[in-house]
């Protein structure tokens, strides 16, 4: 038992045994605790790490049972950034919906745009309508994202490791993907652009240089992350090996994503159910053959590059596409207000308010019903899943012909490749559990929603 | 209005959509006021997509032929297929789409749970989403039980996959599975009363002041639906 009686890093005796509050450098009150009382200094310790420990990426609880610094069995806890979100979208409207949804995996927030969207696009049955330059900029705007989430994973997950430089050039990088979503929609995060029917925006003007003059840089900063990490031999012994699991595993427990093509198998549904018109675009599935950290870090990084090559189509499609429609001709379901900057920032469009409120006694009954009320959806539900850079993210959605949801569930990535923490750190070191929860990157808004 | 005329309520459904739970009352989301608009007495059925007739197309049939005695009904909506198959069929059924070579849907994508109060006698629904490498191919799976007896198998034997989203369905919505391994709540606190994501259980919330006006918390707003 500790002894000094401090309040936060104390011991306590419990049915289930003795519970020591660990703050670091009283490793030796611990091994003397658990000998007292006749006790086996040898009995096995079960450690909870988290859920504020800072290398469990996010509010993620472990509960690990060692033997020495050896894992014999691990389990992860999780909830505590449960928020209620699929709850709250059956109280909102359709489009208030994306408001919601676009909250839960914080670091790939179109993603889950995307496919609520793309879900009740198919119930309204207007997935041929949407207009091109909506598809197109949603592509540009998924893959910038791909790069930032991407960024994030290997920057922290260098950080975990104690790779500092990785990590802040990681966000270096990831901050000038901000920078653009600034520019593009108004917001850093949490955008709630991709609206059901098209986007909500036009691209600004500029905003097509900017995003070459991004493409650029990355071209020329990508490498830099490859001759840091790739052959680096301290970053090869922690990652080389650790978290290994093979294709049986990862379809017997459903990963895909960047887990998945760590094992070779070329499972993208970019490319083998593509939305969004990706058929269109060219580029190539991203796999390494070696199934553990260090392949899913190179499966990462090859796919900003091809990510990369998607944003320059992209842009080359926006450029010839200037003032086409962003949003489906159907005046039922698109959104009829605008936004514009004004002298006090973004706000209203000045001149929807002035058709609404002093030309249009219509065009006001129809933006007030469409705004309050919201369209409504045909009964029945789809599931349209899409390729978020965690892997297969997808949105049940359940209409029941009203104008909200009745049941809006998301298969988050994250969520179901959490699973494999225990296989892939079971029988390994500690050291390596972290290593091997930050290739599977998960992040705790879209595990626990 | 509506509730002391029994005729107004059996409305018909509508031509080649059979499927009919509950029904849509009023039209502004007014109720109890004195609307005089009549919008406020009308009243329409909620209807599903119906049941599918052979041939359905595609490779459907294949993958119905490979599923056939074990499926109650098939619904096709939107290009989606969905098998409707009983809890006891379950089992049967999943471990069919894993091992037939004809069928090869490796990947379970997860359970979700819906309920649907009006559906008397089948209110909580799992619905399963399979995908098969394979041929390319994704059904879904849908199995209704009672609210007064939750019961269905778990599918952790045949796709581990489903471990936490069996536990997510059960900490949602009450589902039981049975011969899951630790069918315990995953993302609310163990000790949480009831099952949050059920239609009966209220969002909660509280009323937000602003200058001087008060908005009701979101699930006391006027509703449309």
């Amino acid at each position: 038992m500790s002894t000094t009686e401090d309040f936060y890093a104390g011991s306590s005796e419990t049915t289930d045994g003795k519970v020591f509050t660990v703050s670091g450098q009283d490793w030796d009150e611990i091994a003397a605790g658990l000998g007292e009382d006749g006790g086996d200094a040898q009995e096995r310790v079960v450690v909870n790490m988290g859920p504020q420990h800072p290398s469990t990426h996010g509010v993620l609880r472990l509960i690990l049972e060692l033997e020495g610094e050896t894992v014999t069995e691990a389990r992860c806890g999780i909830g505590y950034l449960h928020t209620g979100i699929e709850k709250n979208m059956e109280y909102r409207s359709w489009v208030q919906g994306t408001t919601f949804c676009t909250r839960m995996d914080y670091l790939s927030p179109f993603f889950n745009e995307m496919t609520y969207v793309l879900g009740v696009e198919r119930l309204l049955d207007i997935e041929d309508d949407i207009p091109e330059k909506a598809q197109v900029m949603r592509v540009l705007l998924m893959e910038l994202n791909r790069i930032s989430s991407h960024l994030v994973c290997i920057a922290t997950g260098g950080m975990e490791i104690g790779a500092l430089t990785v990590m802040t050039i990681g966000f270096r990088e990831r901050e000038l993907v901000l920078d653009l979503f600034e520019l593009i929609t108004g917001l850093r995060m949490n955008h709630a652009f991709i609206r059901p029917g098209g986007v909500a925006q036009d691209l600004p003007p500029g905003a097509l240089d900017e995003i070459r003059g991004f493409v650029a840089l990355m071209k020329k900063r990508l490498p830099e992350y490859a001759a840091l990490c790739n052959a680096n031999p301290i970053f090869k012994a922690r990652l080389d090996g650790v978290g290994h699991l093979d294709l049986e595993g990862c379809l017997a427990l459903g990963l895909t994503g960047p887990v998945l093509r760590s094992t070779g198998y070329p499972w993208d549904l970019r490319k083998t159910s593509p939305y969004s018109g990706y058929e269109t675009y060219d580029f190539d599935v991203q796999t390494w053959d070696t199934s553990d950290s260090y392949g899913r870090f190179r499966v990462r990084l090859n796919e900003m590059h091809e990510s990369l090559k998607i944003i320059e189509q992209a842009a080359d499609r926006l450029a010839k596409m200037e003032g086409e429609p962003v949003m489906v001709a159907d005046k039922k379901i698109a959104w009829p207000s605008q936004l514009a900057i004004g002298s006090d920032g973004m706000g209203n469009s000045l001149d929807h308010i002035r058709h609404i409120m002093g030309e249009s006694m219509e065009a006001l009954i129809h933006h007030f019903k469409l705004v309050t009320e919201g369209f409504r959806v045909p009964a029945g539900q789809a599931y349209v899943p899409i390729e978020s850079p965690r892997g297969e993210l997808g949105a049940h959605v359940v209409s029941d012909g009203g104008t909200r949801p009745f049941r809006a569930h998301f298969r988050d990535p994250s969520f179901n490749n959490l699973q494999a923490m225990g296989v892939m750190s079971e029988g390994s070191m500690i050291a390596d559990v972290i290593v091997a929860i930050a290739s599977i990157d998960p992040v705790m808004g879209g595990v626990d929603r | 209005m509506t509730d002391d005329n029994p005729e107004i309520t059996a409305v018909p459904a509508e031509t080649g959509e059979v499927r009919a739970v509950g029904e849509r009352q009023g039209m502004f989301g007014v109720k109890g006021s004195g609307d005089t608009s009549g919008y406020g007495g009308l009243v329409a059925p909620v209807v599903y997509p119906a049941q599918a007739q052979r041939p359905y197309g595609g490779w459907f049939d294949a993958v119905a032929d490979g599923l056939d005695p074990l499926i109650d009904a098939v619904v096709i909506h939107r290009g989606e297929i969905t098998f409707h198959i009983s809890a006891a069929n379950l089992v049967a059924a999943a471990k069919l789409l894993r091992d037939d070579p004809k069928l090869r849907f490796e990947l379970c994508a997860g359970v979700s749970g819906v309920h649907y109060p009006a559906d008397t006698g089948r209110e909580l629904h799992a619905v399963y989403s399979f995908l098969s490498m394979t041929f390319n191919r994704r059904i879904r799976v849908e199995v209704s039980v009672p609210d007064a007896d939750p019961h269905l198998p778990s599918l952790c034997g045949v796709y581990p996959a489903v471990d936490w989203h069996e536990r997510e369905a059960f900490d949602m919505y009450g589902l039981i599975f049975d011969g899951h391994p630790a069918l315990t709540r995953i993302l609310m606190p163990d000790d949480w009363p009831g099952h949050p994501q059920r239609k009966d259980y209220p969002l909660g919330g509280i009323a937000v002041e602003y200058k001087g006006g008060s908005i009701p918390p979101p699930d006391q707003r006027r509703s449309y639906s």
